[in-house]
């Protein structure tokens, strides 16, 4: 089906392609987490992952800009970041996969914010010295609040895993579930290559302080890393899992519904 | 006004330092007992040919109330009589606790909320901090959860008085 919207109409470059891969990621991580609103466990935890959820959104959204502002720079089409957002389907969101995934229970809930965190707080370590200034600011912005993301769920990692055997048992299911998709976040994809020695970063290189973070927390936790397995990819290059449908049905279906709408 | 705390240039027109003094009246939407200033978000203030250029720094990246404070910073500056009017949000240098005054802790304080412990630079603000109640000043508190009632504050509870009370982050 031919789509019809000026969000697909964008000249393609790497620096477009990695700074949607960023929000992307942000956007969704935030959308799912967004979904335990009112459902939290007790309420002071119920603010507390919608709070770091409205962080991504608003990282996301910084992102979101300067994609736009990119995109426009080369186009006559005026593109703004509620287009990039609301206008696209899922095979032009490169998401990380993890972010996609369904919530679960409360235990892997707290997995993939850690897990993904941790990764964001690496990230972020390296994108602060990006050589363009706009990602090294957002970078700059954003890891005062994904320290305290990695805290927060770092925390909870261990209060499950050393706690009664019933939080044990759902924590090391969550492990299992999401390790086959901590793999593709140290993989670069076409667009990283051609950045790392520019405005991106080598993601390959952040393994190691993101294998050795996780182990120091499971350690206090008593859970132990999972044996090497085969590991997911897909999400950079657009290829998903069958999650992401959904949520974008239900993120995008006001813009959609009634297109150019406000509030 | 604290501009050497907050890192600002100290040389501003007649009209720039006007604008500066106008802005002590705009207040945060979250924490009305703050000014901007008290707050450290306005970065710089550029009077041009008639041009006025505000320059602020979001708290958070997702903070639900840095649009609010632009509107009122049009507002107040349009009803004083400042026309053309921009602002301008500004990421870098990221905002920090460190630059709100000590006027607007003390501000805080009163209005029941703890204020922030420390500076940035020295990481210990990300161990387990001794936050004073803001009620009974006791320093026998401890953290319920490291997100409160907004992205930029956490949630503590008083060991003497019993209260609890909103902790906003070093950040």
């Amino acid at each position: 089906m031919k789509m019809d919207s000026k969000a697909t109409n964008i000249v393609k470059n790497d620096l477009v392609d990695f700074t949607l891969f960023l929000a992307n990621s942000s956007l969704i991580m935030g959308h799912r987490l967004s979904e335990w609103t009112g459902h939290g466990p007790m309420i002071e935890q119920d603010i507390a992952i919608t709070n770091i959820a409205l962080d991504l959104i608003g990282q996301a959204r910084n992102f979101y800009q300067y994609a736009a502002e990119l995109i426009n720079d080369k186009n006559d089409k005026k593109v703004t970041e509620d287009d990039l957002a609301y206008l696209r389907d899922a095979n032009e969101f490169k998401n990380l996969l993890i972010t996609e995934l369904t919530n679960g229970d409360w235990a892997k809930s707290i997995c993939k914010v850690f897990f993904f965190s941790v990764w964001q707080f690496y990230f972020y370590q390296k994108m602060v010295y990006s050589k363009d200034e706009q990602l090294s600011a957002i970078a700059e912005k954003s890891l005062k609040e994904v320290t305290y993301h990695v805290k927060w769920s770092g925390d909870w990692v261990i209060r499950l895993g050393d706690g009664t055997e019933e939080s044990k048992r759902r924590m090391e299911s969550a492990v299992e579930d999401l390790w086959p998709y901590t793999g593709e976040m140290f993989v670069p994809s076409v667009f990283e290559v051609n950045l790392k020695n520019s405005v991106g970063i080598d993601v390959s290189i952040i393994k190691n302080d993101w294998i050795e973070k996780v182990k120091s927390v499971f350690k206090e936790a008593t859970l132990s890393l999972p044996n090497e397995t085969w590991m997911q990819s897909g999400g950079k290059n657009a290829v998903h899992t069958e999650h992401l449908g959904y949520i974008l049905a239900e993120m995008q279906f006001l813009q959609r519904a009634y297109p150019g709408l406000e509030w | 006004m604290n501009h050497i705390e907050q890192n600002i240039k100290q040389t501003f027109s007649d009209e720039e330092e006007k604008i500066w003094n106008i802005l002590k009246e705009v207040t945060d939407p979250e924490i009305p007992v703050l000014s901007v200033l008290d707050l450290g978000i306005v970065r710089d203030v550029k009077v041009k040919d008639n041009k006025v250029e505000v320059i602020i720094t979001p708290t958070y990246s997702g903070c639900p109330a840095m649009d609010f404070i632009g509107m009122n910073i049009r507002k107040t500056l349009a009803e004083k009589g400042f026309q053309n009017l921009k602002i301008t949000h500004q990421l870098s240098p990221a905002w920090t606790t460190d630059w709100m005054t000590e006027e607007g802790k003390e501000k805080l304080k009163a209005y029941g909320i703890a204020p922030p412990v420390g500076k940035t630079f020295d990481k210990k603000y990300l161990e387990n901090l001794q936050v004073e109640c803001p009620n009974c000043h006791s320093m026998n508190t401890k953290v319920i959860s490291e997100f409160g009632s907004t992205a930029c504050k956490a949630l503590y509870k008083c060991n003497n008085c019993g209260e609890s009370f909103d902790y906003f982050k070093c950040h």
